[in-house]
């Protein structure tokens, strides 16, 4: 079983919702990143979800389009991101990280190469934004070959024939995005996703985590009881970009975060 | 003159590419986020009903022949053709379609589609602005809220565009993020159109993006080549011997080149910006100096490091100055079956010169790096030869850059 696998099982013995972090590698500099993951595993952080830079985040708000500008210009590559989770592991060999990016700089590296080279760091899935199912082939056969998860969205304009073929070729999780737009948007309708949830869980048994337009406790909390995993990601690189000019600051400022998350999510499940 | 029912069928290129998911040989395909995948969809299948619709086909027809002037002419740049001394050049007047460049021919198209579909706002990326004004223009006919996106340093050099389009009561955003370039201005209404699917669609203004927009746009340009075709046949009788035309996102060279794909003895030649010099790195031509990748939809060659990063396009034109190209322009490259060249800014604004000077027609600066290869290409020839330059748009909107490179004040 996968790292990611595990992880969940773990989760469910204790009736626990997974809380899913996210931030950009090298968001501000490639050193403040090591320290930011392992402050938010000790907060709460159930599995880790690192965004590999990319010069054209089509599909992200304007939080993380900085954030990945800051990463650049850090000089974050592929390779540096590799470094940090081969960091990362060497003394948390249990904490699942996926990585979260677009589909070029893997094309770059080359499929095959970067699914071997991103095994061997202890990374163990990915999340490819611009890659639905249909192109997904090559890919997700490297990502499966080296013992990892390759993870996909479900939207809310997603057909139910349409879910049945993601579930269908996703392992690890399932990731539903919960609105209708960039990463950072509006607020999400708690119903709507809870009906949604409902049509994904009658086509698959992988657990489902939701993103987009998680920002605080109360809004975690109030997805918390309908979802395996809560994915809060602008709302984490935004703490980071106001401490941007201070990354000793980070560890403590996201842990204080973390924390928040961490407790209300456990007070909705108990 | 080459007779179409010679070629065999496993030969043809015209209604071959792409495949049903979009594909041109590895090329293009549908790169996106979930949430667009449905509208992508609708619009594919929209716009196949629509392109078998007498109906549909005899609006656009009409509006291109009463709304935008079509056909536009085949000209012959005869003083100039003599003064080189080779082959005869034939401009094709795209310049003289209303709002003054190619651009329409697409938005035209893409606009009567939304309208069919319900859609009640409109969005678009523009560089130079052409498209952004073609949009705007199409727009404001139909009555649909507009909404154009624009790089700020696209904006600070395209200021005349800018305005013309407020004027047509469209709403420019300038773009903040990235290289503040075209690129940057197709993320952004990437990003608009993600958020605003229900009521919103997107005229994307080159053959890029995902499948279906590099063959639709493709399709709604290709009435250049289709006429340019008829023309020399009647004005010459006989086929050219090249096609020449600028390629930045390479709308206007898709458009001329689709009819000519299955004749074999047309030469077809795409002139992508060279900025400073290809070899300087401040270029934009993919084509010649780049390697394919995954960007805006689609899998084509790309400017890009070797992580992967997209690489800033540098060119004179705005309108070219894109770090991707439409992925069916790779697929024709490595085909063979057409040919891309790159010419510096340098050239392309002595072509702007001599084009002014001695045919009485001032060529938008995306055209001049079309008219500057052509010249080259018609001294080696004969002066019974014959090459059709695609005239994509006309050079009003660049006197200021103009001015401004030769430290005129206006």
């Amino acid at each position: 079983m996968s790292r990611i696998a595990d992880r969940f099982a773990a989760l469910r013995v204790r009736n626990r919702t997974a809380l899913v972090p996210f931030v950009t590698a090298g968001d501000p500099c490639p050193a403040a990143t090591v320290p930011v993951m392992r402050a938010m595993v000790e907060a709460g952080a159930d599995i880790l979800e690192l965004g590999v830079p990319f010069s054209d985040p089509m599909a992200d708000g304007p939080v993380i389009q900085r954030a990945s500008e800051r990463a650049l210009a850090a000089g974050m590559d592929f390779g540096k991101v590799l470094d940090i989770v081969r960091e990362f592991r060497a003394d948390d060999a249990e904490t699942p990280i996926v990585l979260m990016g677009y589909l070029n700089p893997l094309e770059a590296a080359g499929y095959a190469g970067a699914a071997e080279r991103a095994a061997a760091a202890g990374v163990d899935g990915f999340i490819t934004v611009d890659l639905p199912p249909e192109e997904a082939d090559d890919l997700a056969r490297e990502v499966r070959a080296h013992g990892m998860d390759p993870v996909f969205l479900v939207s809310p304009t997603s057909s139910d024939e349409r879910i049945a073929r993601i579930c269908g070729e996703a392992s690890g999780f399932v990731y539903y995005v919960s609105l209708k737009g960039v990463t950072g948007a509006a607020t999400l309708d708690v119903d709507e996703v809870a009906e949604r949830m409902a049509r994904i869980r009658r086509v698959t048994d992988l657990p489902v985590g939701v993103g987009f337009g998680i920002r605080d406790g109360a809004s975690a909390a109030r997805v918390a009881r309908i979802s395996d995993a809560v994915v809060v990601g602008t709302a984490v690189v935004a703490r980071v970009e106001e401490s941007a000019h201070a990354p000793e600051a980070l560890p403590g400022v996201l842990a204080a975060f973390i924390g928040e998350l961490r407790r209300a999510l456990d007070a909705a499940t108990s | 003159m080459p007779d179409l029912a010679n070629v065999k069928a496993e030969d043809r290129l015209i209604g071959r590419y792409p495949d049903e998911r979009g594909h041109f040989g590895p090329y293009g395909g549908t790169f996106i986020a979930e949430t667009l995948v449905r509208p992508v969809e609708e619009l594919r299948d929209a716009y196949e009903r629509c392109s078998k619709d007498p109906e549909f086909l005899a609006e656009l027809d009409a509006e291109l022949r009463h709304y935008v002037g079509r056909p536009s002419p085949l000209y012959l740049a005869r003083r100039w053709s003599r003064e080189i001394g080779g082959a005869r050049i034939y401009l094709k007047r795209e310049d003289l379609n209303h709002t003054g460049a190619h651009k329409v021919n697409n938005t035209v198209g893409q606009a009567l589609l939304a309208k069919r579909m319900g859609k009640t706002r409109i969005i678009a990326e523009t560089g130079a602005g052409q498209h952004g004004v073609a949009t705007a223009t199409v727009a404001a006919r139909l009555g649909l809220e507009c909404v154009v996106y624009m790089g700020a340093e696209d904006i600070a050099r395209q200021a005349p565009n800018v305005f013309r389009m407020k004027l047509l009561g469209a709403e420019v955003v300038s773009v903040e993020s990235g290289s503040k370039t075209l690129k940057d201005a197709l993320n952004e209404a990437m990003r608009d159109w993600v958020s605003n699917i229900d009521d919103t669609y997107y005229i994307i203004g080159t053959v890029a993006g995902p499948h279906p927009y590099p063959m639709l746009v493709r399709d709604f340009n290709s009435v250049i080549g289709r006429e340019a075709r008829a023309q020399v046949l009647e004005q010459e009788g006989r086929l050219p011997d090249a096609c020449v035309a600028c390629v930045g996102g390479g709308s206007n060279a898709m458009g001329l080149f689709h009819a000519f794909l299955d004749d074999a003895d047309v030469a077809l030649y795409g002139v992508e910006a060279g900025g400073s010099g290809v070899e300087t790195g401040k270029h934009a031509a993919p084509l010649a100096a780049g390697r394919p990748g995954v960007l805006h939809g689609n899998r084509t060659y790309l400017m890009q490091d070797s992580d992967g990063q997209i690489t800033p396009a540098h060119s004179i034109s705005a309108g070219l100055d894109y770090p991707g190209v439409g992925p069916e322009h790779s697929w024709l490259k490595d085909s063979g079956r057409a040919t891309y060249v790159a010419v510096n800014d340098d050239e392309a604004l002595a072509a702007f010169h001599v084009c002014t000077r001695t045919e009485g027609i001032i060529p938008a600066l995306e055209s001049s790096h079309a008219l500057s290869y052509a010249v080259k290409l018609a001294a080696d020839m004969r002066p019974d030869d014959i090459v059709v330059v695609g005239l994509s748009g006309r050079g009003d909107k660049d006197i200021q850059t103009v001015a401004a490179i030769e430290g005129i004040d206006l």
